[in-house]
């Protein structure tokens, strides 16, 4: 069986579309193969800065000859049926076979597709996925009309086997296939002839070229942490920039320099960013005093210098970034220390989005949102509308105008240099958080707030202007916003009533647009201003750390947002009715794929969702959880089946009567023991599931319940419920009411499926 | 760098070896525009020679001005009127990485020594409706030069498409030679009877410039100079293209061209004077790029611009 190598040489395809580039391929040219009927054993993609590779390991020498049969229309149909047949089959009439059908003689189409070599199948593929490549953006070259991500120089395309290599023949766009590549650009050792894969790597290795990526990675990380240790230092672990860099060299050569004493005073996250944005470098920390004191970076060549001009030359560059750094920071400082006037200015002409304002109105809301927010969870109001309108001031700063990534951090160095509240620095650098399903959430109360204020401005001004993710599209990431919110409510239990939360973001947006005649924008900002004033000498240490508002300040405030509010009308209400519903059902939604990655049923989620105080996340995933513990044990499954039996019996029979059986049972009708036993067994349930509820330990309400079962099982098996004494009948479906009113709760069990 | 046998002793030195290397490769070594551009891509002998079917080949150096960056000639490496080296050849031959490369060792940059890099980079010029894909080139992690394969200019796709490569030639010269700040950078050669530094030659122009670009402009003169550049360009463009004086048919699409240059540096010193809010600033740039779009138009119906095979195509017709 033959196997194929194939490789595209081009100019420096850009580090980022590597991974994405071999796995196109290989998707591209294995299901071509497969689709033109050949197979194959193995397939695995390469890449380097100039080539792409792919190696199929087993691949079948031909392609099985293929017999179709195609049923045409009726023999006497309109010749415009028969016509568009011919058309599709490829054949003429004389070729059409006539059979036989129920309903007359039908045309047959018999189409035969002789077996296929290889090497045809090879080049109609390979042409096909380099003209169909999915290159995110490509270019054309020269006089040429094909599009490649830079231009591509040559193509080699090799069938191996044991007799030896053949060149599968393809031209493209003037390129012919051959069995010759080159090597490292500056080491290699020109072009040179390669038979097969194994060849192929061994000759790239001579010709100083690591074909594959992990490899490379491995290299770089290897020696990076090499040079570190012998320092007496370690290597900042940055896989993204790891694989970047093994996606920029054919051959690394990582080689290790100091940071001038003059920029050690730089927080680490800024010399961490400006190095790694740059210049593509490791940071390397100094374990003693936890700074970064050092970089690596990787060549792309050995020199008879071991690098020393390669060295020089980057340290060069690197002082000259970190000058403008040093920079950025200090005037940062003298901005932030004076009181972030300026920064707070510049938001008001920065636009957030064209239908929901600037930033400075999206701070507002947020600040108004944490105001209510913090009255919900009890945290201190003040602090959380100072930290939200300073958490997004740093985006004014010269150091996040130059790396936006540091947005928040350099918030929290700058709010605390102007002498705020650690909290509220915090609140700064924390409120973005989770950025993904993977980021740690805040956990400092204030931070919390600000962060569940921010995210809930974002969904509500979506919703409000009807742009809701739709499919694929999430532009503005409103289910990573959701789904933050979710995650800091219950990883930090927080109780709190997100419909009132949602409803106070969404009716704001309306609430706004009614305010056309309040204050101007400008008197707005330096209300803001004087408020922050405020906040700043009521938070200052030396005047002994008041956290209060001024007296009268807080009702001025309500009194204005009540007359404000007061000014909905009634279209306004029920718009905003509808939206925070719909606004609900996302984050319901989002919490169902939540707990469903987390092993709970889709089902038990919506039997906790019938619950009252759905809105209440905490609550619902604690019952959720302790449902889904009792569906794990036997007496919990099984006290399901009783529960849906009791349920089913009684649901019928009300229907039938016309009466509903909520009156209370009387033992003195019991007939039997296992009648007897579940009257007393329900009585011991109710007297632990009550205090349970109350305490919502569910957990142990559910575990009453699920004790219930062995009685319920016994009563079923030994006792008829339609008896032909009415009374007895009528006392054993108030019994089962017993059983279904004792059993709901938890959750609505009759929403379980099975 | 480590100053080798080969190592120039002057800035002059640096573009005389460019020079002599792009002529051998077969340029037309033309001379700077006479024109105030931000760019050596403003150059007409790029911008416009890059349309159009007609092969071409130039290099020159050009003197550009970015108002917003003068320092008062304090900054090491920052000048508001700075020099670029601008290689232009169409159709883009396939060892244009390799002629580079050429160019680099040309200056005495030893290729076994150093770590030569392409990395992505995109180029767009939104004043000039042009957008290619390349690579900025880094020398031991300092970029050097600006590799650019144009696909798009004037708003016109570029057929054939033209290989671009921009030398930004006093940060490559200070690397070269080892120079920490540009003033210091001998201009002519050291060992001249009289040796001229960058700093004698520009530190007082960067420092009247500077005062000029920030403070003294007449900014109503600017905005009044923009305005009647735009008129023009659009009253050249609007005449009829046969002229009745010498009876042939002349289209002004470099005259025109002319006026787009003029605008575009004008709202540049307009920008630096701080008096375009960030709003206005997309509508001035959107206002140039329909000039330098217009110009592109034009020149596509001129005898240089022209499609050689939609000529064959109709005359065949």
């Amino acid at each position: 069986m033959p196997d194929l190598l194939i490789e595209l040489f081009s100019e420096e395809i850009p580090a980022r579309m590597q991974g994405m580039a071999r796995e196109a391929l290989k998707k591209l040219v294995t299901d071509g193969l497969v689709e033109a009927g050949l197979t194959y054993a193995s397939a695995g993609a390469f890449s380097t800065p100039r080539r792409l590779v792919l190696a199929v390991e087993g691949l079948t020498a031909e392609s099985r000859p293929v017999r179709e049969e195609r049923k045409g229309p009726n023999t006497s149909a309109p010749p415009a049926a028969i016509e568009g047949f011919l058309r599709s089959t490829g054949l003429v009439l004389e070729q059409l076979e006539r059979r036989a059908d129920k309903k007359g003689e039908v045309f047959f189409a018999v189409i035969e597709k002789p077996g296929r070599k290889a090497p045809e199948i090879v080049a109609e593929v390979l042409d096909a996925a380099i003209r169909a490549f999915p290159w995110p953006k490509s270019m054309r070259w020269g006089n040429g009309t094909l599009r490649w991500v830079r231009p591509l120089q040559s193509i080699l395309c090799l069938l191996t086997t044991e007799a030896g290599h053949e060149v599968v023949p393809l031209t493209v766009e003037g390129i012919h296939s051959g069995d010759t590549t080159e090597g490292h650009r500056f080491m290699g050792i020109g072009r040179f002839t390669v038979t097969g894969l194994d060849d192929y790597a061994a000759k790239l290795r001579r010709a100083k070229v690591m074909l594959d990526p992990a490899e490379r990675e491995a290299a770089i990380w290897s020696g990076a942490q090499n040079l570190a240790f012998a320092a007496g230092m370690e290597v900042v672990p940055d896989p993204a920039l790891l694989t970047e860099i093994a996606g920029l060299v054919e051959w690394p050569v990582p080689l290790m320099g100091r940071i001038a004493e003059g920029f050690l005073h730089l927080p680490p996250e800024v010399l961490q960013t400006s190095m790694k944005e740059h210049q593509k470098f490791f940071s390397v920390r100094n374990p003693k005093t936890a700074r970064i004191e050092g970089f690596v970076t990787v060549a792309n060549i050995e020199t008879p210098d071991a690098g020393e001009t390669i060295l020089k030359g980057n340290q060069k560059v690197l002082a000259a970034r970190l000058s403008d750094a040093r920079f950025f920071w200090e005037n940062d400082l003298r901005v932030a220390k004076a009181g972030m006037a300026e920064w707070l200015d510049g938001l008001a002409s920065v636009t957030f989005h064209n239908r929901l304002g600037s930033q400075v109105e999206r701070i507002e809301r947020i600040s108004a949102r944490a105001s209510e927010i913090s009255g919900m969870l009890g945290t201190n109001a003040t602090l959380a509308e100072a930290a939200a309108i300073l958490a997004k001031v740093d985006l004014q700063s010269a150091m996040v105008g130059e790396f936006p990534e540091l947005q928040g951090t350099m918030g929290a160095y700058y709010l605390q240099a102007a002498g705020f509240d650690r909290s509220v620095a915090y609140a700064a650098r924390d409120h973005w958080s989770p950025k993904g399903p993977d980021d740690a959430v805040p956990s400092d109360e204030i931070s919390v707030v600000v962060a569940l204020a921010e995210k809930i401005d974002l969904l509500a001004g979506f919703w409000r202007i009807d742009e809701k993710p739709t499919g694929s599209k999430d532009p503005f990431a409103l289910r990573r916003a959701a789904l933050g919110i979710i995650r800091i409510i219950l990883e930090n239990g927080l109780r709190i009533p997100l419909l009132l939360m949602v409803t106070n973001a969404i009716e704001s947006f309306f609430i706004a647009e009614n305010r056309k005649h309040l204050p101007k924008l400008d008197a707005r900002i330096s209300d803001m201003k004087e408020t922050l004033e405020l906040y700043r000498r009521l938070l200052r240490a030396d005047l002994g750390g008041v956290t209060v508002m001024a007296p009268g300040e807080m009702e001025t405030r309500i009194q204005r947002a009540r007359a404000i509010a007061g000014m909905l009308s009634l279209e306004q209400l029920m718009e905003a009715n509808t939206k925070k519903t719909d606004l609900l059902a996302f984050f319901h939604d989002r919490l169902k794929v939540f707990l469903k990655d987390q092993g709970i049923r889709h089902d038990v989620i919506d039997a906790c969702l019938s619950m009252p105080g759905n809105d209440d996340l905490t609550l619902l995933v604690k019952r959720a959880t302790a449902l889904a513990e009792t569906l794990k044990t036997e007496d919990g499954a099984n006290l399901i089946q009783g529960f849906k039996r009791a349920n089913n019996i009684l649901t019928q029979a009300e229907a039938k009567d016309g009466v509903e059986y909520s009156f209370g049972p009387d033992p003195k009708f019991a007939e039997g023991p296992e009648e007897a036993a579940l009257f007393k067994a329900l009585d011991a349930a109710e007297a632990k599931i009550g205090p349970a509820m109350a305490a919502e330990d569910f957990p142990a309400a559910m575990a009453a319940m699920a004790a219930l079962r062995a009685p319920i099982d016994a009563f079923f098996e030994a006792v008829q419920i339609n008896t032909d004494n009415p009374v007895i009948r009528r006392n054993r479906l108030n019994l089962l009411h017993r059983i279904r009113a004792v059993c709901s709760g938890v959750a609505d069990l009759t929403r379980l499926e099975g | 760098m480590a100053a080798g046998t080969d190592t120039p002793k002057s800035f002059q030195e640096i573009i005389l070896r460019l020079q002599a290397y792009w002529a051998a490769q077969g340029c037309a070594v033309l001379q700077p525009y006479d024109m105030e551009v931000g760019a050596g891509t403003f150059h007409p002998a790029t911008t416009l020679r890059s349309l159009g079917t007609k092969p071409w080949a130039a290099a020159y150096v050009q003197p550009s001005r970015r108002p917003t960056d003068g320092r008062y000639g304090e900054n090491p490496n920052r000048l508001q009127h700075y020099y670029q080296y601008q290689v232009i050849i169409k159709p883009s031959p396939p060892n244009l990485q390799d002629l580079y490369l050429g160019s680099l060792a040309a200056i005495g940059i030893d290729l076994g020594l150093h770590d030569i890099r392409f990395v992505e980079d995109d180029w767009e010029s939104p004043t000039l409706g042009a957008w290619g894909l390349g690579w900025e080139v880094w020398c031991d992690g300092m970029e050097v030069s600006q590799f650019t394969y144009f696909q798009q200019v004037g708003g016109h796709d570029c057929r054939p498409v033209s290989g671009e490569l921009t030398y930004g030639l006093e940060r490559l010269a200070m690397y070269v030679m080892g120079i920490d700040h540009v003033m210091d950078m001998p201009f002519n050669a050291p060992d001249a009877a009289i040796p001229l530094t960058y700093g004698d030659i520009f530190r007082q122009t960067e420092e009247e410039y500077s005062r000029h670009n920030f403070d003294g402009a007449d900014t109503q003169m600017l905005f009044d100079h923009f305005a009647n550049a735009e008129q023009e360009c659009d009253r050249l463009l609007a005449f009829a293209p046969d002229d009745p004086k010498s009876g042939k048919r002349i289209i002004m699409a470099h005259p025109a061209y002319d006026q787009c240059i003029k605008a575009s540096h004008l709202f540049n010193l307009l920008d630096a004077r701080g008096v375009i809010s960030v709003t206005e600033r997309q509508a001035y740039i959107g206002r140039v790029r329909a000039l330098a779009k217009k110009c592109a138009d034009a020149f596509r119906l001129t005898e240089a611009g022209r499609d050689a095979e939609a000529d064959s195509a109709r005359l065949g017709a």
